[in-house]
């Protein structure tokens, strides 16, 4: 019994005919094609498909489709506009944020959202904010400090590189 | 950017773009027409008799195009091989089913397999299989297993001793003979717990395979791509030039993607017999029990020192938990990745160790990050700590007096490895003044405060790394060479491209290669591309692993462009008339020595070379060169790692203060990735020490078995690492670099271990085993307490 759902993906309004069991992930990525979020595990833990619903961090392998309907989200695929990368983006580049990149969309929506609550977060904030988000790859050292440049760039200040 | 001093600079990775706006490929991201999905029925139990599969159900569901049972298979593919032949171990290779027929050996083993037009058909009709099972008794501590009437994993291998290896030198009964008349013998068990690698994608494969030209195209989830397809070609009989096995994007491996799987060798089978793409995906909770676990030791460890801290004997045994079936690389790990670096960074004469590998009745084991070396570095240094602690000396001083000094370089350990360079001590100074060890001591000195404990722990640490020289190779068993290949071709308008045989997949060398290329031709970095991969592209290499990518395959990069600028050099000497001695190089220029204005940069160069109009007598066209590089030796990193702890007695709870690494890993061409590359190990090192580890129930079955149950960490549990170096290059290596990939895993465990036990000797509590989680903490200064 397939039902009708109406998903605003970056921008773009979509309608579509979905099996109600559907996870909003494999909406994303399989109907959708934006292969940008990724699975990482099945029990909520990962962070990897993190995107943002209504402006917030969600994981998408836990929700449903049908339970999006009406909704508007950013995955991955929309932080660039016009060309110019996310202040979050240009973070995790400058930072050395990522290394295999499988995390990294899922971390960067959460850092997202995260600086949308909390302007000018200490360390100890930033490890909190991102605790719903694993990485195997990078110690997490580099990522803090990805996101206390973007947090600079988005307060309208020139971020400084961490000494190296 | 400019083209000076790029070698040795933090410049940003250019893989990254791809990676920041979801543009890159990962297995699971492709879709081919009429592809299907496979998904693999795997046993509940550890140990069971299959008496019957029933699949008409599934074969009923709509969607499903064909269901495969290991019967169905059987003759159609060989048994999986493992590739490390450890000689004079009495190695036992029982035959290994791509899907088990008779018997199923571990909770995981796979069954059956369904392949339907989507994933949730698939997954649907894989629980329609009916598979009736026979349980029989199964065993998964490596103790039991050899013991009298243990329940027999494979029916050729008596009591599971899949091997018994050995390593000796020197006389260490005499040495500890005299040990226990004048000095101090120490003796511990120590339990090495079994990890799970827990890359952030899981293993996958997409198989197409094209009947009318016979070739197969698999992109896999792979650290090694043209063993994959060696291997592949072995398994499936479809020969070797007709397989291109391509390594997309690839999240993490960290060991678990070096292996050919069983699970690989089906989807191939799958695709050839139903002319349908297929993929293979597995879900995280399959990857708990169908990839590779790492470590699983247990080792019972003596050494004898003198009075005044020399150490000079080691004697010991380690049960080395294999698993079900020897994956690809599992009889090396416990072995010659181990036991040859037992005595680490010290000058200790004599040595007795014996390992047995051992089957049960649990998921493989083969290598995890340090593969061998952190079990190796864990014994040594926890044994150090405990002369230390008997002699009641401090661990800084235990370690200097052992110390292999300076001048004692190239040095050749009693394990028979030649260490060719090393200058340990300003590393251990470094760390130390770092930390503020002096303080930290003074500190402690005047007692715990709210009942917390401090504690400091060093770990002075040695790897094997760069592997390695393919004649060692072969050696010590290992089926394969370990040179790498590299091919630097410059194109007409005079950009390039590097070919590598290795297979990065998140340590940046996409970037680093180019640092390295760039610093050589003289060619602006964002000129030049590196490709890795794909065995359709790439000469024969031996990939990604053993901290090997920059050391044998950046080495395989520098000799190749030094082969281009050479060629170069004679067609710039024609083109501006001069002899080729007259020639000079440097940043893209080549001049007539003495005349600077007489010059043609590389770019020209390099279309004169394309262009052929009139080359010097003796000279082919085009402008490229390869290189297949074996290193003479491997690279032995070192350094210092030190941990601050403070333990809640009260709780049991460890909070890591601070953490210092000091490493020297040789040159370094890029320092930002060089600490990330730590930053990740040490993570995955501190995580083993206090909270990682797969726990089976006797009966087999894994109850860590998803994120939910297995401790994977989080940001919030680490402080900022401060991290730094000291820089002893490699002699024998072309660029000075020695590795840096597994350092922190490798060094940081015991670092972390000493610290908690450091913090704990007041309380009476001198070894724990790991993680040291708050219950057992609790418990161990409580039954302290007690008595």
């Amino acid at each position: 019994m397939k039902r009708t759902v109406k998903i605003t993906v970056n921008g773009v309004t979509h309608t579509d005919e979905v099996e109600p069991r559907l996870l909003l992930v494999h909406y994303i990525r399989e109907v959708l094609g934006l292969t940008g979020t990724h699975i990482g595990c099945d029990t909520t833990n990962c962070g990897t498909c993190t995107v943002l619903m209504n402006g917030k961090a969600v994981k998408s392998c836990t929700l449903l489709t049908v339970q999006a309907d009406g909704a508007q989200f950013t995955t991955v695929e929309g932080l660039a506009k016009d060309g110019q990368l996310h202040p979050i983006q240009e973070g995790f580049w400058e930072e050395h944020g990522l290394q295999c990149g499988f995390c990294t969309p899922g971390m960067m929506l959460t850092a997202v959202d995260l600086l949308q609550r909390i302007p000018d977060p200490t360390e100890e904030q930033i490890r909190w904010g991102i605790d719903g988000n694993l990485c195997r790859c990078t110690g997490y050292q580099h990522i803090v400090n990805s996101i206390q440049y973007a947090a600079k760039k988005l307060r309208g200040e020139t971020p400084r590189k961490v000494a190296r | 950017m400019a083209v000076s001093k790029l070698f040795g600079a933090s410049i940003k990775r250019r893989e990254d773009p791809r990676l920041i706006t979801g543009q890159a490929t990962y297995t699971d991201d492709l879709q081919l027409p009429g592809m299907l999905h496979a998904q693999i029925v795997r046993s509940p139990h550890a140990h069971a008799r299959i008496v019957r599969v029933d699949t008409a159900a599934a074969r009923r569901h709509p969607g499903v195009v064909a269901v495969y049972t290991g019967k169905d298979l059987e003759g159609k593919l060989n048994p999986i091989p493992t590739a490390w032949l450890v000689p004079n171990a009495d190695l036992k290779t029982p035959p290994h089913p791509a899907l088990a027929v008779d018997v199923v050996r571990y909770a995981g083993d796979g069954v059956a397999v369904v392949l339907a037009e989507t994933l949730y058909a698939a997954r649907d009709a894989a629980a329609l299989v009916q598979v009736q099972y026979a349980q029989l008794p199964a065993v998964v501590d490596q103790e039991q297993a050899v013991r009298d009437g243990a329940p027999q994993v494979h029916a050729d291998v008596p009591r599971n001793v899949a091997f018994t290896w050995r390593v000796a030198g020197g006389d260490a009964d005499q040495a500890f003979a005299e040990a226990k008349r004048d000095g101090v013998v120490v003796a511990q068990r120590f339990v090495n717990q079994r990890l799970i690698p827990n890359a952030m994608e899981t293993r996958g494969v997409v198989a197409r395979y094209n009947s009318g030209a016979g070739e197969l195209t698999v992109w896999y989830t792979t650290q090694n791509p043209h063993i994959a397809r060696f291997l592949m070609s072995v398994v499936t009989g479809i020969p070797e030039q007709k397989i291109r096995v391509i390594a997309p994007e690839v999240g993490g491996g960290f060991g678990s993607k070096i292996p050919f799987y069983a699970d690989e060798a089906v989807v191939v089978f799958c695709a050839r017999a139903t002319g349908h793409p297929v993929k293979w995906v597995e879900d995280r909770r399959e990857n708990y029990v169908a990839t590779i676990h790492g470590r699983d030791h247990i080792t019972d460890l003596e050494i004898a020192a003198r009075k005044d801290g020399t150490i000079t004997a080691l004697r010991g045994k380690t049960w080395a938990n294999l698993g079900a079936y020897l994956s690809t690389a599992a009889p090396g790990v416990p072995t010659i990745l181990h036991g040859l670096i037992l005595t680490g960074c010290y000058t200790i004469p004599n040595l007795s160790y014996e390992v047995l590998g051992v089957f049960t009745n649990t998921s493989p084991v083969d290598a995890y990050r340090g593969a061998g070396r952190p079990e190796a570095t864990y014994l040594i240094e926890r044994m150090v700590d405990l002369v230390a602690g008997a002699l009641k000396m401090d661990p800084v001083d235990v370690r200097r007096k052992n110390f292999i000094k300076r001048e004692q370089f190239p040095y050749t350990t009693v394990e028979g490895l030649t260490y060719d360079s090393g200058n340990y001590e300003p590393a251990l100074d470094k760390a130390l003044e770092m930390v503020g060890y002096q303080k930290i001591r003074d500190f402690q000195k005047q007692g715990p405060k709210d009942n917390r404990y401090l504690g400091v722990g060093l770990s002075t640490y040695v790897e094997i790394c760069g592997l390695g020289p393919s004649a060692v190779a072969g050696a010590v068993g290992f089926q394969g060479g370990l040179w790498e290949s590299a091919t630097v071709r410059l194109h007409p308008t005079g950009k390039a491209t590097v070919f590598t045989g290795a297979s990065p997949h998140g340590q940046g060398e996409e970037t680093t290669f180019a640092q390295i290329v760039a610093e050589e031709l003289g060619l602006p970095i964002d000129d030049i591309d590196v490709v890795h991969g794909d065995t359709g592209a790439i000469a024969m290499g031996w990939g990604t692993y053993g901290s090997r990518t920059t050391v044998v395959g950046g080495a395989a990069i520098v000799v190749a462009a030094r082969r281009v600028k050479e060629k170069a050099g004679k067609i710039a000497a024609h083109m501006l008339e001069a002899s080729e001695a007259d020639i000079t190089f440097d940043q893209g220029r080549f001049s007539v020595r003495g005349s600077p204005d007489r010059s043609k940069t590389i770019q020209e160069v390099t279309l004169a070379a394309y262009l052929a109009w009139s080359l010097p007598a003796g000279v082919e066209p085009s402008l490229e060169a390869s290189a297949f590089y074996d290193p003479s030796n491997f690279t032995f990193p070192f350094g210092t790692h030190v941990a601050a702890v403070k333990v809640n007695a009260d709780t049991g709870e460890v909070e890591l203060r601070h953490y210092v690494a000091v490493d020297d890993c040789g040159r370094v061409i890029n320092p930002l990735i060089v600490d990330g590359q730590v930053h990740g190990g040490l993570v995955q090192g501190i995580a083993q020490a206090l909270w990682e580890g797969a726990v089976y129930s006797p009966e087999g079955q894994l109850l860590t078995g998803s994120m939910m149950d297995y401790a994977v960490p989080r940001a919030h549990m680490f402080p900022m690492f401060t991290t730094a170096r000291t820089e002893t290059p490699s002699p024998h290596n072309p660029l000075g670099v020695k590795g840096v990939g597994e350092t922190g895993t490798i060094a940081s465990t015991p670092a972390v271990v000493n610290a908690v036990l450091d913090a704990l000797r007041p309380l009476g509590v001198t070894h724990l085993d790991m993680p040291l989680t708050p219950q057992r903490i609790w418990n161990a200064i409580h039954a302290k307490t007690r008595r």
